[in-house]
């Protein structure tokens, strides 16, 4: 059996999306810039996919702009709030520190560049409360940027209590949605949300496009210069395919969202029940404030990439913070960010359902990762240690 | 792929694990906070390895350097053992990725800690130089960038 269970990472391309991009290659493969009608017919259909998407978060088509992902987005929206904090004399940014790298590191170039970043701590549970962000904000903050879903443990952040806060003080409030939109719901107006960054294959639609919304009346910088594509605000002939198959994605998660919350929900459940059961695990995050499809383990004495490598001969596809999958010495920023120790948050595995698993999948994930942990477990000198006593357990 | 097929045999199929019940030599490197820890075992009869063990908490390619640097040394003199290198060690595994070099050499320094522990046991003199100082950054520095 072969299970793909990181969907966080990315996902499959929906029928939907793809017969929605098929038109765009070598039909109406116009330039929507161009006047005559294959040019049109392309401009049509982009601004068809922009009213998808604006509808999806409660948006005004004019207030979604097309990127090429959801790190451009956050890119964009992070500078251009630094840039209109700067004319006003506000450089004082508030975050978490467990933001997507394409946040972080967006922050730490400000930070060089004369900008102050508080990051803020998120706990155990991997939450935070808007309390703690008002708490935060000074007189010279220009922007609140927050998460809405974690990309490792899945956790939600209170993004509406948040947005309110952020109103209620007159700072702007981004939040980078890339694991929250088309798998919860998401309101930007009711949620006080002023820029949003979502990414088109976090929900079966193509990879290379996402969006950022911002609400009208919010200057945004650029950081592609050129043509008049996108309001003039990011430049470029548009990714006409990948636009109208992320739209189609997206309506058509939305439109079935309640149905694949309820359904991702009980594997996920699954998941964690079975899981649970290993001696000396943990899951990481908040147990209740968390997106439908992802589950994070933490299992003492074992490291991540051997669990992985075996997983994968299991036929199982997840993924892990330690530090050999991340590159460096140091285990996954977020894991670390909850209070994790390193040796334990090496021994961490991801997995992330969607609404194509099925329960039979998640008995063969329950299954197999058991053998695995305790495989490794068994070749382990830290695991040895910990037995013998030499050692205390971090997990009880 | 990320490894060899032989890194994959000897991740999947690795020799010599376990423990030796009163090992004649103990050696362990490493640490857990880097998440690579080597532990090795020897039976030495005459100055010959008659047996080795090993345990390793780590990643696919340090299990499989564990695995790869015992096989090197089973039933070789200890003199052979202080010549392993991580390059040879490499070389049997038909390479490692460059950010995964430092668990050859965590392999290296794993069997010649046992053989020091073994030296410390029965009070035969050796160069410390020569042995790891379990200093793992030293290691971590030869990884290379990503």
């Amino acid at each position: 059996m072969k299970v793909y269970a990181d969907n966080a990472a990315t996902t499959m391309m929906s029928k939907t999306a793809k017969d929605a991009m098929m038109p765009y290659f070598d039909v109406i493969y116009g330039n929507p810039s161009s006047l005559y009608s294959f040019g049109q017919e392309a401009k049509t259909a982009l601004e068809e996919a922009r009213a998808k998407v604006a509808r999806a978060l409660n948006a005004d088509p004019k207030e979604i702009y097309f990127t090429s992902g959801g790190s451009e987005a956050d890119n964009q929206a992070i500078q251009s709030a630094a840039a209109i904090g700067a004319r006003k004399g506000k450089k004082h940014i508030i975050s978490t520190k467990f933001e997507h790298h394409a946040v972080l590191h967006t922050l730490n170039k400000l930070e060089k560049h004369g900008y102050e970043v508080t990051l803020l701590d998120v706990h155990e549970s991997g939450v935070i409360t808007a309390d703690e962000v008002a708490d935060a904000i000074r007189e010279d903050t220009c922007l609140v940027t927050v998460m809405f879903a974690n990309n490792e443990i899945g956790t939600i952040q209170p993004i509406a209590e948040i947005g309110a806060v952020c109103r209620e003080k007159g700072v702007l409030f981004h939040t980078d949605a890339v694991q929250a939109v088309a798998h919860i719901p998401v309101d930007v107006k009711a949620m006080n949300i002023d820029m949003l960054s979502l990414s088109g294959h976090k929900f079966h639609g193509p990879k290379g496009v996402g969006a950022l919304y911002v609400k009208k009346g919010i200057a945004l910088s650029n950081l592609i210069e050129g043509g008049a594509q996108e309001r003039g605000k990011r430049a470029g002939t548009e990714n006409v395919p990948a636009i109208a198959g992320m739209a189609a994605a997206l309506e058509e998660s939305v439109l079935h969202m309640e149905e694949n919350m309820n359904k991702i929900t009980a594997m996920r459940e699954q998941l964690i029940k079975g899981l649970s059961k290993i001696p000396h695990s943990k899951l990481n995050g908040d147990r209740n404030m968390r997106v439908p499809g992802t589950v994070n383990f933490c299992f003492e004495g074992i490291e991540g990439e051997s669990l992985l490598l075996l997983l994968d001969d299991a036929g199982i596809a997840a993924s892990s913070g330690s530090a050999c999958t991340s590159g460096s010495l140091d285990p996954s920023h977020v894991l670390l960010s909850i209070g994790l120790p390193h040796e334990v948050a090496h021994g961490s595995l991801r997995l992330s359902v969607c609404e194509y698993n099925t329960p039979e999948e998640m008995t063969h994930i329950i299954e197999n990762v058991p053998k695995v942990v305790e495989y490794l477990r068994s070749m382990s000198p830290i695991w040895e240690d910990l037995q013998k006593g030499v050692k205390e357990y971090v997990i009880q | 792929m990320l490894y060899s097929e032989k890194v994959m045999d000897h991740f999947r199929n690795p020799r010599n694990v376990g423990e030796i019940e009163n090992a004649d030599g103990v050696g362990e490197v490493g640490n857990a906070k880097c998440g690579d820890i080597m532990k090795v075992y020897l039976k030495i009869d005459n100055d010959i390895v008659s047996d080795v063990k090993f345990k390793t908490f780590g990643c696919g390619s340090a299990i499989a350097a564990s695995s790869m640097a015992t096989e090197m040394i089973m039933g070789k003199p200890i003199s052979d053992v202080l010549t392993l290198t991580n390059k040879a060690v490499v070389e049997a595994l038909d390479g490692l990725p460059a950010h995964k070099i430092h668990c050859s050499v965590l392999a290296e320094e794993a069997v010649k800690a046992a053989v020091k522990d073994y030296y410390d046991k029965n009070g035969i003199a050796y160069d410390p130089d020569k042995f790891c100082d379990g200093n793992c950054e030293c290691c971590h520095e030869h990884d290379g960038e990503e």
